[in-house]
């Protein structure tokens, strides 16, 4: 076992329990804290089910986003949609016997190309941070890093269409170290940088800005139903301010 | 004290987004309540010691009360999609008026103390420490924020920066740094009964002379009774309806309405007044003290309904927080919604055809709606998605022939605050005020040219106040601004019958 091997392998385990154990307490925080108000903003669903409609237009379509301002739209949801098709062609990596649909041609062939539309999407996310002035004067330099983090995840994972590297024997890691028989990782630097900016990504989503991603989900004012006058809305803390009968 | 003159916003044919102007209004700020006024509400009197802990202390249980604090205080991606929202950032150009620059800074002090980036990396993430300074800051874009919604209605993940506005002030009023403006009021509704401190001896003759001059202007007695029990309906309405212009007109529509329709109704002398300043300062506590009033006066009343009168954030505390705050109110008739609009009331019986309008009666004026922020974004009305805003569209479109909507960027969800919301009602502010009043003035500006519209009507008392005000100052006359219930009253057919 080579120490790249072994090096990687614990941090993909250790950066793994972090992602899946640091968003499963943060959705648990989440759900937890009480809404102790109604304040859907409109048009506010009536139903659960319209509520279901709604969050599915604002995660599928950016809705909201959309009536905000096109630029960013359009850059933002370029940006997340090509990163789900790269995602989607990355899970041959994971799969053994490879999901049917995941080997389809035309599924490998848009995370392809979803690459580079990433980049374009970064890119123009990137510019108006620098070049709109408004967004200029709210962004962190961790904004900035966060945008060239994935920026370079995508260039590194494209560039390995050019550098070779033996995609065979990474595949082979992945699924030992998902089934705890590991198998050596190749040691060629595109596919270690790629890796690595991976395994940051991974570690800063649960304490960043990335919590955008459950934070919808329980955005009250995307999320609750117009329904309170129909029936009693109350929090626990708020329960035990009542004094009356 | 004086209040600085200060450079007046042109009004443009084409809404602008401006360049940002660094520190443009930290000059701002209200007036700071004293000692009694904070007391009252169970708040320290000045700024105690150690505060700086006392706040973040206060900040913690915040963040375990209120999910909506809590993950709006994590998600913000900083994309910029809310900078050019805000109707104070339009009219003063000051970044920490743009709607995350007014989160940010509750957001750095967040992560300094609630997050590991932030303790360990600062600089990284913009964590500050929470200093004077800070707290001054707070204390003066926190009393920036008229609690809108604009901007939450176009975040990607909803973030919803009166809900960080309202906990900012909290916070600042457990540390004993309270505004004079709200905390005085809502003192006076806890000894009083209303904003004003309007006694029910000057109350009952206020109405009385009321029903002197619309028995003089008609010639038909209507009444405006008060604490009458037994009555069918209880109207909980701001108290500006009692005598400021235009409100008082919208009052005198309200009492024509219930009149023609043949419901008894009365006003209370122990909730006689709808708006709750409680939710202005984040405080629930307050928020559900002034709504039990309410509670009170209906079941020693004995009445079956609950109505309120033209009143934004009032109409939003008891659309959408009523019922939990002051609920369940089961003793009510079980057929009607608790509370109901004004509004409801008339469109149903208008569309019941028991009232029936003579649309000449308002044919010289040329209308159009102001659709108030809290009215569009935090309430509804009827049992349909956008009641809303067909609901006040549809009577003003029954009781006048000549009707235009404002551009479709500046009303119904995407309408703009008057500027004047949120507690910020106050001279104090008065720069603050015109300057957020601009995006408004500069749609009514266009419906005027092409239009020829000659009045803007609005179911808000605040919006009522702040547009006289803010009328005279962009050119237009403060008479320009009318009661929805005005029109109404204006064009209802009456017959003389007697209750």
């Amino acid at each position: 076992m080579s120490f790249v091997t072994i090096f990687y392998g614990i941090s993909f385990y250790v950066a793994t329990l972090i992602l899946f154990i640091g968003l499963a307490y943060r959705v648990y925080e989440y759900a937890t804290i009480p809404a102790p108000l109604k304040i859907p903003t409109p048009p506010a669903p009536k139903t659960k089910k319209g509520v279901a409609v709604r969050l599915i237009r604002e995660v599928v379509f950016f809705e909201s986003l959309f009536a905000a301002t096109k630029w960013t739209w359009l850059f933002g949801w370029l940006f997340h949609f090509a990163l789900l098709l790269a995602a989607f062609r990355h899970l041959r990596y994971f799969t053994d016997p490879v999901w049917f649909w995941v080997s389809w041609e035309v599924v490998q062939a848009a995370g392809h190309y979803a690459g580079y539309v990433m980049v374009f999407g970064l890119l123009g996310l990137l510019g108006r941070r620098i070049f709109v002035d408004r967004v200029r004067y709210i962004s962190n330099p961790s904004d900035y890093l966060m945008l060239l983090l994935i920026i370079l995840i995508a260039l590194s994972g494209l560039a390995m269409k050019w550098v070779h590297t033996d995609i065979y024997a990474v595949k082979q890691f992945f699924i030992g170290l998902m089934y705890f028989q590991w198998a050596e990782l190749p040691s060629d630097f595109v596919l270690l940088l790629h890796l690595t900016l991976v395994l940051v990504l991974m570690i800063i989503f649960p304490y960043s800005k990335l919590l955008h991603a459950p934070g919808l989900f329980f955005s009250p004012t995307r999320n609750q139903t117009d329904t309170a006058r129909d029936s009693r809305h109350i929090a626990d803390w708020a329960k035990k301010m009542e004094t009356r009968e | 004290m004086a209040v600085k003159e200060f450079d007046k916003p042109e009004l443009k044919e084409f809404s602008t987004i401006p360049k940002l102007v660094e520190e443009a209004t930290s000059h701002l700020a209200p007036f700071k309540s004293n000692e009694e006024f904070q007391q009252s509400l169970g708040y320290p009197g000045e700024l105690v010691e150690n505060w700086q802990d006392k706040a973040l202390d206060k900040m913690g249980e915040l963040l375990k009360k209120y999910r909506s604090l809590r993950v709006y205080m994590d998600s913000c991606i900083q994309c910029g999609a809310c900078t050019d929202k805000c109707h104070y950032y339009l009219g003063t150009k000051d970044p920490h008026n743009m709607p995350v620059g007014r989160q940010n800074l509750m957001r750095g002090v967040y992560r300094k103390h609630f997050t590991l980036p932030g303790k360990y990396f600062p600089k990284l993430v913009g964590a500050v420490d929470l200093t004077r300074e800070v707290l001054d800051d707070w204390y003066s874009y926190y009393h920036q924020c008229s609690q809108c919604r604009r901007c939450a209605v176009f975040c990607p993940i909803g973030i919803d920066t009166a809900e960080i506005s309202m906990a900012a002030r909290e916070i600042m009023d457990s540390v004993g740094v309270g505004q004079k403006y709200c905390n005085e009021i809502i003192g006076k509704v806890h000894k009083i009964g209303n904003n004003l401190g309007l006694p029910e001896p000057a109350l009952a003759d206020t109405l009385e002379g009321l029903e002197e001059d619309v028995l003089d202007d008609i010639g038909i007695d209507v009444k405006f009774p008060l604490d009458q029990k037994d009555s069918e309906v209880l109207l909980v309405t701001p108290s500006a309806d009692f005598f400021a212009e235009p409100h008082v007109d919208g009052l005198i529509g309200y009492a024509k309405v219930f009149h023609q329709a043949g419901i008894s109704w009365t006003l209370s002398s122990h909730a006689s007044e709808a708006a709750n300043f409680g939710m202005f300062i984040g405080s629930y506590d307050n928020m559900k003290k002034l709504a039990l009033r309410i509670r009170e006066a209906a079941i020693k009343l004995n009445v079956k309904r609950i109505v309120f009168g033209e009143c934004g954030h009032a109409w939003r505390v008891a659309y959408s927080f009523l019922n939990t705050l002051a609920g369940p109110f089961d003793f009510l008739d079980p057929r009607y919604p608790v509370p109901q609009h004004i509004c409801e009331i008339t469109y149903d019986l208008m569309n019941k055809n028991v009232l029936t309008f003579d649309k000449s009666a308002n044919d010289d004026k040329i209308i159009t709606f102001h659709d108030s922020c809290n009215v569009a974004r935090a309430s509804n009305m009827g049992d349909v998605i956008g009641g809303q805003f067909t609901i006040p569209r549809d009577i003003i479109k029954a009781t006048t022939n000549k009707f235009f909507d404002m551009e479709e960027d500046t009303i119904k969800e995407k309408t703009y605050c008057c500027g004047g919301g949120g507690g910020l009602l106050t001279d104090d502010l008065i720069e603050l005020r015109m300057k957020g009043a601009q995006p408004r003035m500069e749609a009514l500006k266009r419906v005027v040219e092409d239009h020829g519209v000659t009045h803007m009507a609005a179911i808000c008392a605040i919006c009522k106040s702040q547009f006289s005000k803010a009328f005279q100052y962009y050119g237009f006359e403060l008479d320009q601004i009318i009661s929805l219930h005005q029109l109404v009253g204006n064009a209802l057919i009456m017959n003389k019958k007697e209750l």
